[in-house]
């Protein structure tokens, strides 16, 4: 393990409950998780979004790529408990979110691109936060 | 009764005479390129350039009246060639690829667009056939993502995977992620497994 490893900077985990999003419409989860997401915070909402809210919000994500600098776009997992993904958000949730929201649940994470680059190029970082 | 057969009759005829097929699917599967090896077969044209960078198509294309003749029967497509669609954009990705800054930052930009235009033309298609890199996961959430979308508005889907040349092909691993879709294994490049691209094809047109 090296000596030094640098911290990613304002990485910070959100997680939301079903019952917060359960009453909003479309437009609202998707500014709310774009809102969220700008200012450098990994989702984890419990649940998974319907297929028209998946799309809408690859498709905002990219107007505000377009319109926010320094702003990449999004990663975009859906993690359900039988799903063989090898992802980094499988680790995650392995790590985490289990305990968290328990195992029964889909959960759907959202992060910015930059950050989720940064920590692919050297997973220790994440490690090292959670620990 | 007699209207209304007229109207049935005209929906058919109407629909089955210029059948709207979208290609979709992530960026550099080869969507160009199969659409490419269908206009070239039936129009002797291509419909856009293709390029290993990836977001090469940046807008929508197509082409009008396609006629397709196979097994003695024929049919009229409009082939809609769409950018691929992905999650994230970054300038730097495309530096690696030779290009300069300033052409990175402009493609990313109309890259974003065209994502945009590849969504909002999806309900409008009567069928699509999402294209695969028969190399790559299927998994991954784009792709899960843009067949949810297809399942829900009831658009029927033919799934291709590209790329069967290349030594790292996995056609078994995409027909193990949609088992309730048909996957047909091409090179769009190679030309491999054209004739059974064109059999699926028409199987699809059936079920719009």
């Amino acid at each position: 393990m090296p000596k030094t490893i640098k911290k990613i900077k304002g990485l910070s985990l959100h997680i939301i409950p079903y019952s917060e999003i359960r009453e909003l419409s479309i437009t609202e989860r998707i500014k709310k998780i774009l809102h969220l997401v700008l200012n450098n915070k990994v989702l984890i909402i419990q649940g998974r979004l319907r297929p028209e809210e998946e799309i809408r919000l690859i498709e905002d994500t990219m107007a505000m790529v377009d319109h926010v600098k320094s702003f990449k776009g999004i990663e975009l997992a859906v993690i359900e408990p039988d799903m063989g993904n090898e992802s980094f958000f499988m680790k995650v949730k392995k790590g985490l979110a289990k305990t968290l929201v328990g195992y029964h649940n889909a959960l759907t994470i959202v992060g910015p691109a930059s950050i989720v680059k940064e920590i692919r190029k050297d997973p220790k970082k994440l490690e090292v936060l959670l620990g | 009764m007699l209207t209304f057969l007229k109207r049935v009759l005209n929906s058919i005829f109407k629909r089955r005479s210029n059948i709207k097929i979208g290609f979709y699917g992530p960026p550099n599967a080869g969507k160009t390129s199969l659409a490419n090896t269908l206009c070239e077969d039936w129009v002797g044209e291509s419909l856009g350039a293709v390029s290993e960078v990836p977001h090469e198509t940046r807008e929508v294309q197509f082409k009008e009246k396609v006629e397709i003749t196979h097994k003695g029967k024929s049919l009229t497509f409009k082939i809609v060639d769409t950018p691929g669609i992905a999650t994230k954009i970054d300038y730097e990705d495309f530096l690696k690829y030779g290009l300069k800054k300033g052409e990175a930052k402009k493609r990313a930009k109309e890259a974003t667009q065209g994502i945009i235009e590849s969504i909002r033309w999806l309900e409008d298609m009567d069928a699509v056939v999402v294209v695969l890199d028969a190399t790559q996961n299927p998994y991954s959430q784009v792709n899960l993502t843009i067949v949810g979308n297809l399942v829900a508005r009831k658009i029927p889907i033919l799934i291709v995977a590209n790329k069967i040349d290349l030594k790292n092909a996995q056609t078994k691993k995409i027909e193990a992620a949609f088992p309730e879709y048909e996957v047909v294994g091409i090179s769009a490049k190679k030309r491999l497994n054209i004739e059974a691209f064109y059999e699926a094809l028409f199987k699809l047109a059936k079920k719009v």
